[in-house]
């Protein structure tokens, strides 16, 4: 009994240790210039269904960017730097939802081995067609009756799997694939946070933008530091 | 006729399915959703986006197999000519792997296979059958109509056989052309070169990696988000160059034609008709963005084009024949014809 307590005491240091030595990445990506303009997707004008579950114009999704620049649906994550080490897969899973004849999100992370719960929030037929490049699982699932949801996982790191609907072709998402917790999308200015447990370390991170291009930055994180990460890349 | 008819009304049903990207939107096969194919309730697919297209593709072509069938047996019991019972034969066996083609194209569609999936290879394969499936429905059509029995023989005898000579490569050629476009569309890229006639503003286009990155960072299809890569830009760039040459040839060796009269005439006339009404398609489809009616249309065009030129191959041949034989039609010719047709049977006896 003394020495199970023992052994908690010193998970609990370790846990405690664990959590003051790592450190915080956050950061912004802006955009400079101006890109090609979107455009409106005109298939929901004939489409019945999904120009009912619509409001108003629906556009694509290519550049989001705030007023200021900040631009969303960036990828981010660690590219070097954690070689040799592993990690267990997030409990948690990533959502991913089918509504109004549109994927939300529209970029999201995932680890390899987390569960994807994909879920039809129409009330009329998607399907899910799910494409790799490298030897991710693929798939082509019917979700015929609102609310069904499916559950799958990917178990190699991709950047990106595409998911696409072909019943309504407008519709795609894209999922990194990453094998380890250090990930993150922009949010709509741009901002993004990376797991608080990045252990103290130089590290190469990969900004990923499915137009802007593909961009990396060296970090170096000092113990319970916090490291601040400015991206700006040009509109071609 | 009918076969054949449906068969176009067919090649036009998956002209729309590929153009539109919806082939994968009726996952299983060959039930639909887990139902029979036949017995799918209407409220499940009619009107209802990439359903609907994929599967009245789906019942379309199950009848036009149907049809098929009917049509062999019929010519099995009625028609005289081996080799058109034969051809017939040939048709039904098409039709099966075609059939075949089209359902392997969606449940394999994301393995992987040569530098690329099975289901672009199947698929690749799907279109380019289905085009010759329907000239050998044409040819059938063809030779069992009052036109082939009507065939003037004796007016064609004194033709040029350097024309001749050049229909079955010209026929290769249109068939490359069709497999360089069904590559092209089953790559289910968005439209590789924006402008026509020249290419992104130049007469050949860079595809260095840094112009295609700039390319697809510029490029906003909501309809179609896939990356542009150097091989879609050269395909498309094949293909404008073999339609050049097409045209130009077709048109050379259909003045010649025209020139000589009678059936081959016609045919040569309505030959680079169809070459021109496709070369226009294919401008309309860059000018469009790959509207899904005007690519279909060029897919169709395309297919009666491939069409017309195997019927004068054929046409031209039974003529060489009879050319040969210099003063009677030539044991071959003679199979050509019907022997119950009393006009064909008196002009081959009055030479």
């Amino acid at each position: 009994m003394k020495n199970c307590l023992s052994l908690l005491a010193i998970a609990a240091i370790g846990s405690t240790f664990s959590t003051l030595t790592a450190a915080d990445i956050t950061g912004k990506v802006t955009l400079k210039g101006t890109p090609p303009a979107e455009k409106e997707i005109t298939a929901f004008k004939t489409d019945k269904n999904c120009g009912a579950a619509a409001t108003g114009s629906v556009m694509s999704r290519n550049y989001v960017a705030s007023k200021d620049g900040g631009l969303a649906n960036v990828f981010v994550y660690v590219k070097k730097g954690l070689e040799g080490k592993k990690f267990d897969a997030a409990t948690e899973s990533l959502k991913i939802d089918q509504v109004a004849c549109m994927y939300e999100p529209y970029i999201a992370g995932v680890m390899v081995g987390q569960k994807v719960e994909i879920k039809n929030s129409d009330p009329f037929m998607h399907n899910v067609l799910a494409s790799s490049k490298v030897k991710n699982p693929t798939f082509n699932i019917a979700q015929t009756r609102q609310g069904q949801v499916d559950s799958k996982s990917f178990t190699t790191p991709e950047t990106f799997v595409t998911l696409q609907c072909n019943v309504h072709p407008w519709m795609f998402s894209y999922i990194g694939v990453v094998d380890h917790p250090f990930f993150a999308v922009t949010d709509k200015d741009g901002k993004f946070k990376l797991s608080s447990k990045l252990p103290a370390g130089k590290y190469t991170l990969e900004f990923i933008h499915r137009k802007a291009g593909t961009f990396t930055q060296e970090v170096e994180v000092a113990d319970g530091a916090a490291k601040e990460v400015a991206l700006t890349v040009d509109a071609k | 006729m009918l076969c054949a008819l449906a068969t176009l009304l067919l090649i036009c049903l998956g002209g729309v399915v590929t153009s539109k990207g919806v082939g994968m939107a009726v996952p299983d096969w060959p039930t639909s959703f887990g139902y029979n194919m036949f017995w799918l309730p209407l409220d499940k697919w009619w009107g209802i986006g990439g359903i609907h297209d994929e599967h009245l593709h789906r019942l379309v072509a199950s009848t036009v197999g149907a049809l098929v069938v009917v049509l062999a047996v019929w010519a099995q019991l009625k028609e005289p000519r081996r080799w058109v019972r034969n051809l017939a034969w040939i048709g039904v066996v098409m039709v099966l792997i075609q059939g075949l083609l089209g359902g392997l194209r969606v449940m394999l569609d994301q393995k992987e296979f040569l530098a690329s999936t099975l289901g672009v290879w199947f698929g690749i394969a799907h279109a380019t059958l289905g085009q010759v499936f329907f000239s050998t429905l044409s040819l059938i059509a063809f030779v069992l109509s009052p036109t082939w029995h009507q065939f003037q023989v004796a007016t064609e005898v004194r033709s040029h056989l350097s024309v001749d000579r050049w229909l079955p490569w010209i026929v290769g050629l249109i068939l490359v052309q069709l497999m360089v476009a069904a590559t092209m569309r089953h790559q289910h890229a968005p439209l590789a070169i924006p402008d026509f006639p020249l290419a992104y503003g130049q007469i050949w286009p860079d595809t260095d990696p840094a112009t295609i990155s700039t390319i697809n960072a510029r490029r906003i299809d909501p309809m179609n988000e896939r990356d542009l890569v150097a091989l879609h830009i050269h395909l498309q760039m094949v293909h404008r160059l073999i339609a050049v040459a097409l045209v130009t040839l077709v048109m050379g060796v259909s003045w010649v034609l025209m020139k000589q009269g009678g059936l081959l005439g016609r045919l040569g006339r309505l030959w680079i008709g169809l070459l021109l009404i496709q070369f226009c398609l294919g401008a309309a489809t860059v000018w469009t963005n790959k509207s899904a009616d005007v690519a279909t249309a060029h897919v169709a065009v395309g297919a009666i084009s491939l069409m017309m030129g195997i019927l004068l191959t054929v046409a031209s041949r039974m003529r060489c024949e009879v050319r040969i034989s210099k003063v009677s039609p030539c044991s071959r010719a003679k199979d050509f014809l019907k022997p119950a047709s009393p006009t064909v049977a008196a002009e081959g006896g009055a030479r």
